[in-house]
């Protein structure tokens, strides 16, 4: 039935201070979730105080800047720092988002950072995506065809073919739209969430894949698609300004088209 | 929890191989429901202040009883597919989920027939 106790951990603990530095004009405060496996502590809100003459003007500078110069046990993942890894996928002033693309001055008061939301925390800022990958994995997200390819040439695709993929192929995988989608939250074991699906999409409209009725076989059912309920988190969060939630919908006429 | 691969937690049982049929009679049932409850509300408006004769012999009439049949099925059906959607969502243990739906389906058929009986025995005994 419905669970009315949170998990133990949920409970987030205020964690140290580190004040401002000694002579700094320009200070910003960061709360940021911390979480360590190796003790049996509750997560804890730490609250960093930061010259921000010190660092760039991204949120991913001032991770950084914390972790070499005030605090070397904070631990996330980044690795471009120019929104196209997907690493640095983090809850910021409330909203998912990649901390090298969010300006520290678009947040007003204190840079509140948390892990991506609902997902089982290995460390500090860094979720465990093992279960979302082999979700991925499970859509198959390679060109599948029944022909064989042209023994002298690639696999000729039409320009307005081609443009089906665009606002597909960019997405970088960051899961800033599966982790904000209530839907996904709650149902994530079964339902593809709004990540999964897009690139299922992507596939689905490639003009070149000749498997498109076995993908729709396997994406018909009422937890990995019809879960979508259009609430729309996915588009509003989306680093990159894609609408996967667009892409679900696409998904749904065609299963209607062929029904 | 089991140990098992990531692959095989996330392929699960496989596709139910439906739900596209449930989903479009949502759309069909909630297009149906738009000018079937403006009428609804806009007769029985335009009622106010008569009397229990007066209803009677309104909700006989041909047409009437006809689009008033035509917005209790399209209500409860609608109904029945909405809260089997509300349960997947929320109630997780699978049995739970599965008493609550049939109980759901039993309970709304049961209101449907007993609305249309009322209705039918008002259009034939006029």
């Amino acid at each position: 039935m419905v669970e009315f106790a949170l998990p133990r951990n949920s409970k987030v603990n205020r964690g140290k201070t580190y004040p401002a530095p000694k002579g700094a004009k320009r200070t910003k405060a960061f709360a940021i979730y911390r979480w360590s496996p190796d003790t049996e502590e509750n997560p804890r809100l730490d609250e960093y105080t930061i010259d921000l003459d010190k660092c760039g003007p991204m949120v991913l500078d001032a991770i950084i800047h914390i972790k070499n110069d005030i605090d070397s046990t904070l631990t996330f993942r980044r690795s471009c720092r120019e929104g196209i890894c997907g690493s640095c996928a983090m809850n910021i002033d409330g909203t998912n988002t990649l901390a090298c693309l969010k300006p520290i001055d678009e947040v007003k008061g204190t840079v509140k950072i948390y892990p991506l939301p609902h997902m089982p925390v290995v460390k500090d800022l860094v979720p465990d995506l093992t279960h979302i990958y082999a979700q991925y994995t499970s859509i198959q997200p390679w060109l599948q065809t029944q022909s064989a390819p042209p023994p002298d040439r690639e696999r000729l695709q039409d320009p307005d073919s081609r443009r089906k993929l665009d606002g597909l192929y960019e997405c970088i995988l960051c899961f800033c739209c599966s982790t904000s989608c209530p839907s996904y939250w709650w149902n994530g074991d079964r339902y593809l969430g709004p990540a999964i699906l897009l690139q299922a999409y992507r596939w689905l409209v490639d003009s070149r894949d000749e498997m498109t009725g076995e993908r729709l076989d396997s994406l018909e059912d009422p937890f990995r698609l019809y879960r979508c309920h259009t609430i729309m988190n996915c588009a509003k969060t989306c680093p990159k300004g894609l609408n996967p939630g667009k892409a679900i919908a696409e998904i749904k006429k065609m299963m209607v088209a062929r029904a | 929890m089991a140990v098992r691969t990531p692959i095989g937690r996330a392929r699960g049982l496989g596709s139910a191989k439906e739900g596209t049929h449930h989903w479009w009679m949502q759309r069909v049932t909630a297009i149906a429901l738009v000018p079937l409850a403006l009428w609804f509300v806009a007769s029985v408006a335009s009622m106010a202040g008569a009397d229990y004769v007066a209803m009677r012999a309104w909700a006989g009439q041909p047409i009437t009883a006809t689009l008033l049949i035509s917005l209790i099925v399209a209500t409860f059906y609608h109904a029945a597919l909405g809260m089997q959607v509300v349960y997947e969502d929320y109630v997780h243990p699978h049995w739970v989920k599965v008493v609550f739906d049939i109980a759901t389906k039993l309970v709304f058929f049961a209101f449907a027939v007993a609305c249309i009986f009322s209705i039918l025995k008002l259009a034939f005994a006029a």
